[in-house]
């Protein structure tokens, strides 16, 4: 009985999913030859999908309110218990990215690259979003930052990639803090859209600031990274990126996973968790909001300047508000606050669609229905962060204490 | 002059509504004073200015520090006054719900310690001496607060008495000189305010702090407090002992009505 | 003067159409304390579904006027259904939930929408039919003002005397002030909150649905992006008279289509969206709570 209830409400459902789609989906217009074209296949399409779908939250559902509480989150604790195991894992992990680029092609390296690179973004924006609790959706500014630097450095100065890194990091981080001044005072939610503003703000300006920029036309022939200042041969260099990058991504996840168990990470986490009594705790907010800013967009500077070595050409239209919706999800996805998950989240997100290639168009409609469905049903990521644990007169985390560095790592 | 605390004509207003009209008030140290009033009276809204979370429209707060320097705190920010050493707890609980236990208490030393970035990456020796400190004196403020077997669990999962007693260890973290306590007891059943009573009262003697309370268990203010200052409708109508103030007819209208 | 009165008037055009949509932003600000940023989806599947009826009526040989009704209609009633649509997925499983998840929640949902209709229809501009007709009797202001100019204003300002009507007088109007005040208090007083929420949902987007069909027509050409920057530009002009302000919205969307039309006039049209942008920042800095808004006291 219960259960054709259900099929009942699903049917509805569906109907109503095929009434809502029915103009977008089913007739597609040219209005210049007036030509109409009925795809009714899309609408029989929606129907059964949307019934299916319902159907299955539904019971769904049931169950979970049978199981009376959520199940226990997903995380890595069973694994980091058992050290073996985690050690033979992180061995094998360490080994495939070494050999990766000597066993795949160069225009797969280059996309486990590219892989590498958004792992570094996604830890970067973590800190801002999942740490600190700041909303940042202008976060691809400071990759743009990281970029042109470069770009601008080499064009005028002639200066390499080895020097522009920090240098890139730096600026990134100088703008991190000259944009989270004026934001400091903000709420939530406008924090979000200021910092949507300045994110668009810049890359308008470097559509428009010809002299400055190059305009919509872009920045040509950045010389790739050199080693020792040997110009490599472009295979070579295609590894030598992504050896660059898979070291931008360890040390990242070793500052990272540092500072999220320090003093300065408390505070972030206490930002997030509760403003007011963060501050009555003795912090000072404007100090703790600005470094967050300010670490978010050195990594986001890094991977800007090792962007424009792997790629030798930017432009305006690599630093869109898209990007930083992607970056976003990945946080989303991969659990705000913690590195595995993150990791995870940006390798899925860059290497299915590289791979699914019937994914590819389907990409950025993928990328909203996770930002929704992950904050409906598991707001806390796929992988869920355990707080660490202290044991009194034992900080620094022996190895073979039980929730030791290894669950910290985590 | 000897007080710890003293503030001379504090006013806040809401709009059109006075909350705090000309209130004085002064604590001495390692007193405990108590401040009560009908709901609705101001008296958390007291504490907002005191903490410099509401800016308040006039008055001055000064505050004397351990070295008998005396400061004023209008205007300063609120993390700037309990790192002058006045450190609170608020009426509906603000804890940092997905943070264990103990790092609640660890973000309370957050003011009387230093690292930074750079020390938190590279990790010196002086850091981990820090944290170090940080855990152990976490821990012992949990101990005497009761907190031990809980240590580990989030914040969010404690029972109601438990996390009011979190918000006092936190507070204690702070290592402040003067402790203001909004309504430590509301929600906790008799024996649970029996507790309270005690460890409030431990709490001034073992971390040598004054004290300012508000609460509405007359039993407990009566038992504990040194003096009461009575508020009603943002203003102070009484002041004195619990026996003066039990006696004072303004007391008895403003809680009995006519 | 009369370049000057031809900006004056575009300004004013441009304005009535952020107004349109910054109503629907306020509305459901001032009710569930969300920043809707499919909001501005809305307004694009407006647009979409004009465009996409009206065509079809065409083909199918019918006239202007009927055309214009029949497609107006549809893209009201289609705004109105995926308005409801949205809150009844995005965000009302979120309303417990801390303040950052239905943000990113609508993030999300407005990413959704944009690649939906981008893949169902086209990434490409689609030309948008000129469905309001020239009045002859305009003829001789056509220098500053052209009848589509007219149209959009009269529309705004009826649709503007409606909603106030129905805000101060109506029942449903009653409940909405109510529940915007206080939430729980309205539930115990018997008001049926969810459906206070869903119907503010609902004029937002017929607003908005108004607002796509008269600028499309206006501009003449749409596409699946139009929503962002025009839900962004609305919602500077929220911010701007106040967010939660229904005046506010309507005098932010005057402010700033009069200062873009101007800056772009007078300065340069190169950063004309940074002018949005930038107004948008610094009132947020300088003045969160807007012109006509209150500033909030968060009681602690
Ligand atoms: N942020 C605020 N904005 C507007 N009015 C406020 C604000 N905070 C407090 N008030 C008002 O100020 C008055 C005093 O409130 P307050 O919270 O200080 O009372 P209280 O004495 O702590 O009462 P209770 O015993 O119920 O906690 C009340 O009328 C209250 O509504
Ligand atoms: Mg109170």
């Amino acid at each position: 009985m219960r259960i054709i209830n259900e099929i009942k409400k699903s049917f509805l459902v569906a109907l109503w999913f095929m009434f809502l789609t029915f103009p977008i989906m089913v007739i597609k217009v040219n209005p210049l030859e007036k030509l109409i074209v009925w795809r009714w296949h899309n609408l029989a399409m929606v129907g059964i999908a949307s019934f299916f779908i319902s159907f299955l939250l539904r019971c769904a559902g049931r169950w979970r309110k049978s199981a009376a509480r959520r199940p226990p989150a997903l995380t890595m604790k069973g694994l980091s218990n058992n050290p073996r195991a985690y050690y033979s894992a992180l061995a094998v992990i360490a080994l495939f990215s070494l050999v990766f680029p000597f066993i795949f092609s160069a225009y797969e390296t280059s996309i486990m690259t590219t892989a590498l690179m958004y792992v570094i973004l996604g830890l970067g924006l973590n800190i801002v979003v999942g740490l600190a609790g700041l909303l940042d959706l202008g976060y691809v500014a400071f990759y743009a930052v990281g970029a042109y630097s470069y770009a601008l450095l080499n064009y005028h100065f002639g200066l390499g990639f080895w020097v522009s890194l920090p240098i890139g990091a730096m600026l990134a981080a100088a703008f991190g803090i000259l944009l989270g001044f004026p934001v400091l005072r903000l709420r939530g939610d406008y924090l979000a859209i200021v910092t949507l503003g300045f994110g668009e703000i810049i890359r308008l300006i470097l559509e428009n600031w010809n002299d400055f920029s190059f305009g919509p036309s872009g920045i040509a022939n950045i010389p790739r990274p050199s080693l020792f200042g040997i110009n490599l041969s472009l295979a070579a260099s295609t590894i030598y990126v992504y050896f660059i990058a898979l070291l931008l991504v360890i040390f990242t996840i070793f500052v990272v996973n540092r500072l999220q168990d320090s003093r300065i990470g408390r505070a972030w986490i206490a930002l997030r968790e509760d403003e007011i009594a963060c501050q009555a705790m003795g912090i000072d907010k404007t100090r703790i909001k600005l470094a967050a800013f300010a670490m978010g967009a050195t990594w986001a500077g890094m991977v800007g300047v090792l962007f424009a070595a792997k790629t030798t050409f930017i432009n305006p239209a690599s630093f869109t508000f898209m990007e930083s919706a992607i970056i976003l999800s990945i946080v989303v996805l991969g659990g705000m606050g913690s590195i595995i998950g993150v990791v995870i989240a940006a390798l899925l997100f860059v290497l299915l669609p590289e791979y699914l290639r019937a994914f590819a168009d389907y990409r950025m409609l993928l990328f909203g229905a996770v930002m929704v469905l992950m904050m409906i049903v598991r707001p806390q990521g796929i992988i869920g962060k355990v707080r660490r644990t202290y044991v009194r007169g034992q900080v620094t985390g022996d190895k073979r204490q039980k929730n030791g560095i290894i669950t910290n790592l985590l | 002059m000897t007080a710890i605390l003293k503030v001379t004509g504090l006013s806040m207003n809401f709009g059109g509504l006075r909350a705090l009209d000309d209130v004085d008030l002064r604590v001495e140290p390692r007193e405990i004073v108590a401040l009560i009033g009908p709901n609705g009276a101001g008296k958390t809204t007291f504490f907002n200015c005191l903490t410099g979370i509401y800016p308040p429209v006039s008055g001055t707060i000064f505050m004397r520090a351990s070295s008998g320097k005396q400061s004023r705190l209008n205007g300063l920010p609120p993390n700037k006054i309990t790192a002058k050493g006045m450190a609170r707890t608020f009426q509906n609980i603000r804890l940092f719900p997905e943070m264990t236990v103990l790092e609640n208490v660890m973000i309370g030393c957050h003011c009387r310690t230093s690292a930074g970035i750079l020390g938190a990456v590279f990790r010196p020796r002086a850091v981990r001496a820090e944290e170090q400190r940080i855990v152990d004196s976490s821990y012992k403020i949990l101990t005497r607060l009761g907190l031990t077997d809980v240590v580990n669990d989030l914040a969010r999962n404690l029972p109601y008495g438990a996390q009011r007693r979190l918000e006092i260890a936190r507070a204690l973290a702070t290592e402040p000189a003067l402790l203001l306590l909004d309504e430590p007891a509301a929600g906790m059943n008799p024996r649970e305010t029996a507790e309270l009573n005690q460890l409030i009262g431990k709490i001034r003697d073992i971390y040598e702090v004054a004290i300012l309370l508000i609460e509405h268990d007359m039993k407990l203010v009566m038992s504990l407090s040194d003096r009461i200052y009575v508020m009603e409708y943002g203003r102070r109508i009484a002041v004195g002992t619990p026996v003066e103030v039990k006696k004072n007819p303004a007391v008895i209208k403003a809680y009995l009505g006519e | 003067m009369n370049y000057f009165l031809d900006l004056f008037f575009s300004g004013l055009t441009r304005g009535s159409i952020y107004a349109l949509i910054a109503l629907g932003y306020t509305m459901v600000y001032g009710i569930i304390g969300l920043i809707n940023f499919a909001h501005g989806e809305i307004y694009m599947i407006g647009a979409f579904t004009a465009l996409i009826i009206a065509s079809l009526l065409t083909v199918l040989g019918m006239n202007g006027m009927a055309i214009l009704v029949i497609s107006g209609l549809a893209a009201m009633v289609y705004a109105a259904a995926y308005g409801y649509t949205i809150e009844k997925i995005a965000y009302k499983p979120l309303r417990n939930s801390p303040r950052l998840a239905p943000l990113i929640s609508a993030i999300g949902m407005s990413i959704f929408l944009q690649n939906y209709v981008m893949l169902a229809q086209t990434s490409d501009f689609l030309p948008f039919p000129d469905l309001i007709p020239n009045f002859a009797f305009m003829e001789p202001y056509s220098d500053f003002i052209g009848s589509s100019d007219l149209v959009i204003l009269l529309t705004t300002a009826v649709a503007m005397l409606l909603l106030t009507i129905m805000i101060k007088y109506t029942r449903m109007g009653r409940a909405m002030r109510a529940t915007a005040q206080d939430m729980q208090m309205a539930m115990l007083v018997g008001i049926d909150v969810n459906r206070v929420i869903s119907f503010t949902f609902i004029i937002g987007s017929v607003l908005a649905a108004i607002g796509g069909l008269l600028i499309a027509s206006h501009v003449g050409q749409i596409n699946f992006y139009i929503g962002f920057i025009a839900g962004i530009k609305a919602f500077t002009a929220a911010v701007l008279g106040g967010i939660g302000s229904i005046p506010g919205a309507v005098l932010g969307g005057f402010i700033l289509g009069l200062t873009e039309s101007f800056a772009t006039g007078y300065v340069s049209s190169d950063y004309e969206d940074v002018f949005a942008f930038g107004l948008l920042v610094l009132i947020l800095i300088f003045r969160p709570s807007g012109i006509l808004g209150r500033s909030e006291n968060q009681k602690v």
